[in-house]
């Protein structure tokens, strides 16, 4: 193959690292718990799957503390699919990052889905070769995870609910404050850049482009072809989805039905065509139910 | 002169990249997503992404049938990375959807994961001076390469870019950096 040494390339430039995340858009990033579960999602062609031990909803079932993947099952799913592969550490677990870099895991989601590692800080994201992936609520957040490196951001939704109400809330939080920042004059933007808690250099790229300066996904309670092309009407370049499909009772068919789904997303009359005969999704939960303890959306600062 | 329009197959990837630098090369664009898009337009994009996605949706979405037909006929066409694969007659281990239209064997990924990017300066006579900057993303190689096929940039002694007729193929994303001049060369190829 390459007679040249990987480490006299340039390699994993930032446009290196956004450019993958340029690669998945609009398509759909599954959770897998298995190789079985990995084949699945790659046969309904889904652009990455998220290696993971237990999906959000059983998280939130079984509690505990929810820590990266077993390496055995992280290797086992990169044999089965030739997609890329994800994997989630904890918020500030830099040494989870490290192995998962090891591991040559496609992409590191820095997730609040896990338990947090660290109350006060996220991983310095600029220090990896592998390009990294954070949850956010609002563009503040948004922008402090680029800040920090990451290539691509996800709104949280509320991971495990099944319930697309946080998802929608975030999305349109953060699409919202861009367009405001569109159209304020430039000598307002450092006190936004405070009020936000985001770094200026971001608040005015922001506010000069009408965009985040890296692809923006979504995630956290999509459970129908239906949530998928709602996230994507209001902004997502991608759909991830965690426990919907594998919590339902039928996940072959309604997998395959997001990813159609998230092609046709403002096509309302192929939406209905690929809606029907799915079976149930997964039962959701009405967030309003559950209390900041519960909620894993709070976790990130 | 009428702008020519060139269609991006639009089903996943990365679409968007290819629309502005489309547009910077002075084309009018269109997206795919039906066989009805196929109507008018005068060339075609297919970006990079996951091939086996856009494979799969080119079937389920009955455009894989129309589409090998026109790029038969002799439509333009430009395959980035997975757009390669695509278009490719035969690739090593995968038996997966492709319109086998350019006469070369690729393996997926052959460089290794993400880790393994990496970007290279390119040679390209066909765009001239300075070098070609070249972003690689998991990027497929050309195992072989038939004889009807023009290699236009190599990397590491292995063809990076080719052309054969009608059909322009990268292993690489020009898509992904500032410099439009191989999107101008797709353009200059339509007739």
């Amino acid at each position: 193959m390459s007679e040249q040494l990987w480490s006299q390339r340039q390699t994993s430039t930032w446009r290196n690292k956004i450019g993958l995340a340029e690669m998945l858009k609009g398509g759909v990033i599954m959770d897998v718990t298995n190789a079985e579960q990995a084949k699945i999602a790659e046969e309904a062609g889904a652009v990455a799957v998220m290696a993971l031990e237990r999906v959000p909803a059983d998280i939130r079932v079984e509690g505990g503390v929810a820590r990266m993947a077993d390496p055995d099952k992280i290797k086992e799913i990169q044999d089965t699919v030739s997609i890329p592969v994800m994997a989630k550490c904890r918020i500030g677990h830099f040494a989870e990052a490290q192995i998962l870099e090891a591991l040559k895991v496609d992409f590191i989601d820095e997730s609040e889905v896990l338990t947090p590692a660290d109350d006060l800080y996220h991983v310095d994201k600029h220090n990896f070769k592998v390009p990294f992936v954070c949850g956010c609520r609002d563009l503040g957040e948004a922008l402090r995870r680029i800040g920090e490196g990451a290539a691509m951001i996800r709104t949280k939704g509320e991971a495990g609910s099944g319930n697309v109400i946080e998802a929608v809330r975030h999305m349109r939080t953060v699409m919202d404050t861009i367009r405001r920042l569109k159209n304020l004059p430039k000598e307002e933007l450092m006190t936004e850049a405070k009020n936000l808690g985001a770094p200026y250099d971001l608040v005015v790229e922001v506010a000069l482009t009408g965009k985040l300066p890296v692809p923006n996904f979504s995630a956290g309670g999509v459970a129908t072809p239906a949530d998928a092309s709602l996230m994507m009407q209001l902004g997502a370049e991608t759909v991830f989805v965690g426990s919907g499909i594998f919590k339902s009772n039928d996940p072959k068919p309604r997998a395959k039905a997001i990813v159609d789904a998230v092609t046709h997303f403002d096509d309302p009359k192929i939406l209905a065509e690929i809606s029907r005969g799915l079976g149930e999704p997964m039962p959701g939960i009405d967030v309003r139910q559950l209390d900041e303890k519960q909620l894993m959306s709070l976790r990130g600062w | 002169m009428n702008k020519k329009r060139v269609g991006v197959l639009a089903l996943q990837g990365a679409v968007e990249k290819h629309m502005e630098m489309l547009k910077r090369a002075g084309a009018d664009i269109s997206l795919i997503r039906k066989s009805e898009h196929l109507e008018g337009i005068d060339a075609c994009v297919i970006p990079g992404g996951e091939s086996t996605t856009i494979g799969k949706l080119l079937v389920r979405n009955n455009l894989f049938k129309p589409l090998k037909q026109r790029i038969e006929e002799g439509l333009p066409v430009f395959g980035t990375c997975a757009g390669m694969i695509l278009l490719a007659k035969d690739i090593q281990q995968y038996d997966q959807p492709r319109f086998q239209a350019l006469d070369v064997e690729v393996q997926r990924n052959a460089y290794g994961r993400q880790v393994e990017s990496f970007e290279a300066d390119l040679s390209v006579a066909v765009c001239g001076e300075p070098v070609v900057r070249a972003v690689f993303i998991r990027a497929p190689l050309i195992t072989r390469i038939g004889k009807t096929v023009t290699v236009l940039a190599s990397f590491e002694g292995s063809p990076v870019l080719v052309r054969q007729n009608n059909i322009l193929a990268g292993s690489f994303h020009p898509e992904l950096t500032d410099d439009p001049r191989i999107h101008q060369y797709f353009i200059s190829m339509i007739p």
